[in-house]
């Protein structure tokens, strides 16, 4: 073992400055250079101010918005700094909510949540992103389908006509990648800044 | 489920297995010590280490000093990880200030990365500082895959050279690993995954107020770099707690199909590297097809399960596919396929949360890893853990047709099968036998998130995550206590090292041994029929050990669930 | 194959010969010996936890535990599967048992005639136990031979029935292959004074009734590695069922010992377990049966090994005796003068190609034997200096041979002749005439033939063409082995042209011309450099070090010490195409190993199915879903599953003892039918089993 001293320690050294050093430094060099936007975020600025990112969503809570799908991250208590509570869209504590499917607490949440979502918007099949929470708590999207059923109430809040609104979503509908990678979304975020710029 | 959706998964594998080929022919040059394209670069800096290292790059190590120079390293990984972490505070690259992780925390995430699991009981973005995540996280993701690959080539040498002494150089093959498979794939990917929103920064994280005026703290970092390695050595560890599932890690469908090959890259690409040094690619393209019927089993059950939804939520009247846990730019159908590639291989990321996955859903990754990871594997640890399970395979056909066994002209005699038996053994032990301990234990039993049958899978997964090197959990279950830090690092070095002695061991007798000739009483090993049988060998073998644990889990959940029965928390 | 002698063995005891049967069923509880039971691990781990339930049993009924009646009947099927077990080895031994016991019975005590030096002639009675290696005994007719030995003087007839089953007598005399006599064989006429060779105790004799008895059995280095992976799946098994119940415990519920003990036993290997030394006893007791001594198990498992088979041309590959087919005369000759001439040259060659010539000289040209009396004839036989047999008549000489024996004896100045150099010294037989000589036994070699020259009175008059007679069927079998992928090499003393011809014709994938034992010894060598495992037979001291340096060396019974000492087996009728034979035994007896094998562990698919839902059902009723056979009850599915388990060790014993049927189809049309059969046959039979013993016993109200 203790010939094998030498070499350990000596490549863990030029490795530990190779691939976690000069590599990572490099790449660090090579985004900011050239993606400069992405590699720092993506961020949407409107006049100049951040308003967050492209990529990560927001919550929201107005009726004058698109609201994303059911958040599960947490952040810290304010009472108790020790403690968790839910913070929906917390951004620098990504998760999800690891319910079980056969946990009574998922089944409820969901009850609860379609049963309000569908008073909003009875008749219309309502779907499943809008009562579950995502892997990351961050979905920046949500299904076209889930952005159209909360046309009506934004349409409303907004005063404006529902086709307009519809148009919007429909406008700010991405198709799969190619044609077939991945599934069609709405970016919320980006869906509310058209909203807020173009339908005041 | 729907056409496109495996339009998606069938476009996956044919990707997977065009560069298969490619690849391998690449990593048999580089492990010869060929000149490649790379050479004029990395040549210098290659001979520079040795000389560096008093490593002569030619001596042939016997199978047991191979080993030890193996265990010396990582070893010596293990302390700077842990080191690194205990003093992260003092340390610098750490713009949030992250405090010193405790003991128990750094045990097990040094382990976890050294061993190439990468399971995670910390959230990355709120626990690890800059100069942790790239200088100690990110360097064992390169040396952990870069043992993987070395073994698994030394492995092969064993089936491929004829009374030899030695199976190669352990620096030499871990050095080639790093500098010339690792390190320029790495730089490519990285470049595209920035280009497509991964962030690339040592700033800060970004504050921004959002649209109704609230405030958002946005973590960002070097996450592409970080990223590019996870995938390709198959380690996982995220840099975000959501992993693969936080949109900076995974912007886009077109990401995530790149992550998946990346996954598989390596791994199936070793497959042809086997073939081409033993002489016959076919043999490698057979091992590569019962890995690709294990797979799209898999596949079809996972992505069956989650397209089909969750019947308790359709009877609240909301229809479609199980979207709890899941990104809306990757569906069901791609989150199905990564939860499957992700533990068929020995990675642990996830782009969706696997303790939301329906029961059986889940079921495929936990069956993966139980296997051992056989099914591509990871990098390097799914070549020598399938060839474990070829020997068992041959050793029993070989008997059937009437010959002593020998799989690639060489006798299969009681030292290989006891070296196979050892290895395959020990994954069953600790994964079943931690799990028992753990269920009846009152500390172990309150970290468990979700009540019922699916509380007890938790556990099961972890010990059968950690065992299996992958990395990947049911999260909820709360990993982050000193009985899990401390059990499930022993669960992965067990898992780890158990595996590679006895499979060194066996390269070294392979090695040692003369080549028979192949003749027409000599059962070929690169037909359908082998690849039946070893897959049968594999499900009975190595799946049927399961069998009880799987039926008090996901088997019996899925049944109540399509019986319309829930279970509560405290019931 | 000599057929009347397989017949002979294969007249022992069958399987259910009550004198095979009763005393297996005695040994099936004597092998319960823990001491003994060890040697078998999957066995001996059934044991271990048959005695512990039954302990918690007798403590249940004293304390007055519940479900006494199911807990009982899984006991004693327990203990059915290990006496099961013990009947299946028993069997297997049994046989050898009964072959042993004839053999003893010629091993009485004999009084020995000791000399007291080898060349003295007095001799004191001593005991036959007591001989040392070295002694030297007389025997004269009517005598046992006390032990194994060496004639060093002497030739005699003996009778060998006693090992070989045969009752004509053979010949044993000093000097050359048919110097070595077996202790135990009798002396029927003459007399011979024999070296002992083997130390008491361990004769011939000895060490057969211990091989056939299965005392000396050592496991075979597949068998070890057989038990290994074996153990491995018994170990898996112990941590699968062990952690079930804390499992349950988790889940709310406990599951009764006796349940787990009863998923234990039926998941690990015991089918296998239970059969895997019979398989190997059986084995050997088939080639017991065969006429042929395996010296260790190791050389029949060597022996389904093989990659090439060398096989001697004579009484091998071509029937022992050559035939005339044609006369050749010079020119000049007439070929009736030449006939007339081979034919009184082979009157009183008695042996069959002399005889053939007689044959074919009357057939062709009418000439009719003659009394060699009254022609005032002197046979003139055959010797190695003159390599030549002849007949002097009066002054008339005549003489056949090989043709450079001929051609030596007629010009004994012409060494060889090199290519268009004339003869320098003046002979009896012009160059030309030499020339022509050689074309034709070039000819008749090129044929297949082997050339056979005749001269008369100094005047070379032609050749007869004798012609090997291939066997017939040989050349399938030699197909049929490269099937098998053994390369089969003809080893001939014969001139290589010849030889081609021949192995062409037999179908030989190579050939060995003027093969001296150096050169076989090379070729055997060579073909182990290659990774390859030979197997020879031989007879004569000078195959001695070829046999020792083959991996399967068989040893002709009629041969010397030094052969039968070298080689690994014996064959006692002496047939050298019983190699073919020990191939197909030594395959089957590892394909009998894997097959069982691969059914054993197919068969715990089914057994899962069947406990699980049993089990677990009072804690979760909903797996009742995997209760995929519709089992009556919990209890009836755990018993019935344990049934089979044990049933299925008896149902498959014979198939044990006779083997997998060995077919030479390719390896891998091979492993697919046995693996329709064992793997797949594996799966779905026990679902059959487990039902229809579950209707029984619920029908008949056991559960």
């Amino acid at each position: 073992m203790l010939r094998h001293l030498r070499p350990a320690l000596v490549m863990i050294a030029a490795f530990t400055a190779i691939t976690g050093l000069l590599y990572p430094l490099a790449m660090t060099g090579v985004a900011q250079t050239f993606f400069p936007e992405e590699a720092n975020g993506s961020l949407l600025a409107v006049n100049g101010e951040a308003k967050g990112s492209a990529l990560i969503g927001q919550a929201f809570a107005g009726d004058r918005y698109f609201h994303g799908r059911p958040s599960a991250t947490l952040g810290p208590d304010p009472s108790d700094p020790s403690k968790t509570t839910a913070l929906p869209y917390n951004a620098s504590n990504s998760g999800g909510s690891n319910l079980g499917p056969s946990n009574q607490a998922l089944i409820d949440r969901i009850k609860t949540d379609s049963a309000e979502l569908k008073a909003q918007n009875p008749g219309v099949s309502l779907p499943i992103d809008l009562v579950t929470t995502s892997g990351s708590g961050l979905d920046p999207h949500l299904s076209p389908e889930a952005a159209q059923f909360q046309v009506p109430r934004v349409a409303m809040a907004r005063n404006l006509p529902v086709e307009r609104v519809h148009q919007l979503v429909t406008q700010n509908t991405e198709g799969r990648i190619l044609g077939f990678i991945g599934e069609p979304r709405v970016n919320v975020l980006k869906l509310n800044l058209v909203l807020d710029r173009d339908a005041r | 489920m729907t056409i496109n959706g495996w339009v998606q998964i069938l476009v996956f594998c044919a990707l997977v297995a065009a560069i298969v080929s490619p690849l391998g022919w690449y990593m048999t040059r580089v492990f010869a010590g060929e000149k490649t394209f790379l050479s004029p670069l990395l040549r210098p800096v290659e001979s520079g280490l040795y000389k560096l290292a008093g490593i002569d790059e030619r001596e042939e190590q016997h199978w047991l000093t191979y080993a030890l120079a193996m265990l010396a390293f990582n070893l010596t990984g293990f302390l700077v990880l842990y080191g690194l972490q205990r003093f992260q505070a003092a340390l610098p690259y750490n713009p949030m200030e992250m405090a010193n992780v405790a003991p128990d925390l750094s045990f097990n995430t040094a382990v976890s990365f050294v061993t190439n699991t990468n399971w995670q009981n910390y959230g990355g973005e709120s626990t690890m500082s800059y100069l942790v995540q790239m200088v100690g996280l990110t360097v064992q993701n390169f040396l952990s895959a870069a043992t993987g690959i070395a073994l698994a080539i030394a492995l092969v040498r064993g089936f491929s050279r004829a009374s030899a002494k030695g199976i190669g150089n352990f620096w030499a093959d871990m050095t080639r690993a790093v500098l010339y498979v690792l390190l320029p794939l790495c730089i490519v990917l990285a470049v595209v995954y920035v280009a497509r929103g991964v962030p690339q920064t040592l700033g800060a994280s970004v504050d921004v107020t959002t649209l109704e005026g609230g405030k958002q703290t946005i973590a960002v970092g070097p996450v592409a770099s970080q990223l590019a390695i996870k995938m390709l050595g198959t380690n996982g560890g995220g840099f975000f707690n959501a992993n693969s599932a936080h949109p900076f890690e995974n912007p886009d469908a077109l990401v995530n199909l790149i992550q998946m090959i990346s996954i598989f890259a390596i791994g199936a690409g070793l497959t042809n590297v086997f073939g081409r040094m033993v002489g016959d690619q076919r043999q490698g393209w057979a091992i590569l097809g019962a890995m690709a019927f294990l797979f799209l089993a898999g596949v079809s059950v996972a992505y069956w399960a989650e397209a089909g939804g969750n019947p308790l939520v359709h009877a609240l009247g909301v229809e479609g596919g199980n979207m709890e846990g899941k990104e809306v730019r990757f569906g069901t159908a791609m989150s199905a396929l990564f939860a499957v590639v992700t533990t068929a291989a020995s990675c642990g990321a996830v782009n969706a949360m696997l303790s939301s996955f329906m029961p059986l859903g889940g079921m495929i990754p936990l069956i993966n890893m139980e296997l051992g990871e056989i099914v591509i594997g990871g990098v390097g640890a799914g070549l020598y853990g399938m060839l474990l399970f070829v020997i068992v395979t041959m050793f029993v056909a070989g008997l059937m047709v009437g010959r002593t066994p020998e799989y690639l002209g060489k006798k299969i005699e009681a030292k290989e099968v006891k070296m196979a038996i050892l290895a395959i053994l020990s994954l069953p032990v600790v994964m079943l036998g931690f799990t028992a301990i753990a269920v009846v234990t009152p500390t172990a039993l309150s970290s468990i998130g979700n009540p019922g049958p699916h509380g007890f899978a938790e556990v099961l997964y972890a010990y059968v995550s950690g065992a299996a090197n992958n990395g990947s959990a049911f999260g909820s279950l709360s990993g982050n206590t000193p009985w899990y830090n401390l059990t499930l690092g022993a669960a992965m070095l067990i898992g780890r090292f158990f595996v590679i002695i006895p499979a060194m061991a066996i390269a070294g007798s392979m090695a040692a041994k003369k080549r028979l000739p192949v003749s027409a009483g000599t059962f070929p090993t690169h037909g359908g029929l082998f690849i039946g049988l070893l897959v049968g060998v594999i499900l009975i073998v190595g799946g049927l050990t399961f069998f009880p644990a799987l039926a008090l889990g996901p088997i019996v959940e899925h049944l109540s669930v399509i019986a319309g029965q829930s279970f509560a928390a405290g019931g | 194959m000599n057929t009347a002698h397989a017949r002979d063995r294969a007249s022992l005891p069958s399987l259910v010969d009550p004198s095979i049967i009763v005393p297996a069923l005695t040994a099936s509880v004597t092998k319960l010996d823990p001491r003994l039971m060890i040697k078998n691990p999957v066995m001996f781990v059934v044991e271990v936890v048959a005695a512990l339930t039954t302990i918690l049993f007798v403590k249940d009924v004293l304390v007055g535990g519940t479900s006494l009646a199911f807990s009982f009947q899984i006991i004693l099927w327990l203990w059915f599967t290990l006496l099961f077990a013990n009947f299946a080895e028993a069997v297997a031994e049994g046989r050898g048992k009964a072959q042993a016991a004839s053999l003893r019975k010629t091993r009485t005590e004999t009084q020995a005639k000791l000399l007291d030096s080898e060349r003295a002639r007095d001799f004191t009675l001593v005991p036959g136990g007591q001989l040392k290696v070295g002694d030297v005994v007389l025997v004269e007719a009517g005598d046992i031979i006390p032990s194994d030995g060496e004639v060093v003087e002497g030739v005699a007839s003996v009778n060998e029935a006693a090992i070989t089953g045969e009752s004509a007598p053979v010949i044993r005399e000093s000097g050359g292959d048919r110097s070595a006599v077996t202790g135990g064989t009798q002396v029927l006429s003459d007399w011979i004074r024999v070296r002992i060779t083997a130390a008491p105790g361990s004769t011939f004799i000895d060490r057969m009734i211990a091989l056939v008895e299965g005392a000396s059995r050592q496991k075979t280095p597949n068998e070890i590695a057989l038990n290994i992976l074996l153990a491995g799946l018994t170990i898996i098994f112990v941590v699968a069922v062990a952690t079930i119940p804390s499992f349950t415990a988790y889940a709310g519920g406990t599951i009764p010992i006796i349940s787990l003990v009863a998923l234990f036993v039926t998941l690990i290997p015991t089918t296998i377990g239970a059969l895997l030394s019979a398989i190997g006893i059986a084995g050997m007791d088939r080639l017991v049966r065969f006429n042929v001594l395996a010296m260790s198990g190791r050389a029949v498992e060597a022996a389904g090994d093989v990659d090439t088979l060398l096989l001697d041309k004579t009484g091998t590959i071509t029937l022992g005796n050559r035939q005339a087919t044609s006369f050749r005369p010079m020119r000049g000759v007439s070929e009736e003068d030449l006939a007339d001439a081979a034919q009184l040259a082979s009157l009183a060659d008695e042996t069959p190609e002399g005889r053939s010539i007689v044959v074919l000289a009357k057939e062709r040209y009418g000439i009719r034997a003659r009394q060699m009396g009254e022609l005032h004839a002197t046979f003139v036989p055959f010797t190695a200096q003159t390599r030549m047999s002849g007949v002097d008549i009066g002054e008339s000489i005549i003489r056949k041979g090989a043709v450079d024996s001929i051609l030596a004896y007629l010009s004994p100045k012409i060494p060889v002749l090199s290519a268009g150099a004339a003869p320098t010294v003046k002979s009896l037989v012009g160059a030309d005439q030499v020339r022509e000589v050689q074309a034709i036994a070039d000819d008749i070699a090129k044929a297949g033939g082997t050339p056979l020259a005749v001269a008369k009175d100094g005047r070379l008059l032609g050749v007869v063409q004798l012609k090997d007679i291939v066997k017939g069927g040989i050349k399938e079998r030699f197909a049929e082995l490269r099937q098998m992928g053994i390369r089969t090499v003809m080893i001939t003393g014969d001139n290589p042209m010849t030889a081609a011809a021949i192995a062409a014709e037999a179908g030989v994938d190579d050939f060995l011309a003027q093969a001296t034992p150096e050169d076989k010894l090379a070729l055997i060598r060579s073909e182990q450099a290659q990774g390859k495992l030979v197997a020879m037979c031989g007879d004569g001291t000078n195959d001695a070090p070829a046999l020792a340096q083959a991996d399967v060396g068989v040893a002709m019974n009629t041969g010397t010490v030094a052969a039968r000492e070298a080689g690994n087996m014996v064959d006692l009728d002496s047939d050298p195409t019983k190699l073919i034979e020990i191939v197909e035994i030594g395959k089957q007896l590892l394909m009998t190993r894997g097959s069982l094998t691969t059914f054993s562990i197919s068969n715990d698919v089914a057994k899962y199915f069947a406990i699980i839902p049993a089990i677990f059902a009072a804690i979760y009723p909903q797996l009742g879903a995997l209760n995929i056979m519709h089992l009556a009850t919990p209890e009836s599915a755990i018993l019935s599953a344990i049934i089979f388990n044990a049933l299925i060790i008896v149902a498959l014993i014979p198939l044990a003892l006779r083997g997998v049927k060995y077919r030479a189809i390719g390896a891998a049309p091979l492993l697919r039918r046995n693996l329709l059969v064992y793997g797949l046959g594996g799966i779905i039979v026990p679902f059959i089993g487990i039902k229809a013993i579950d209707l029984l016993i619920t029908t008949i109200g056991l559960a």
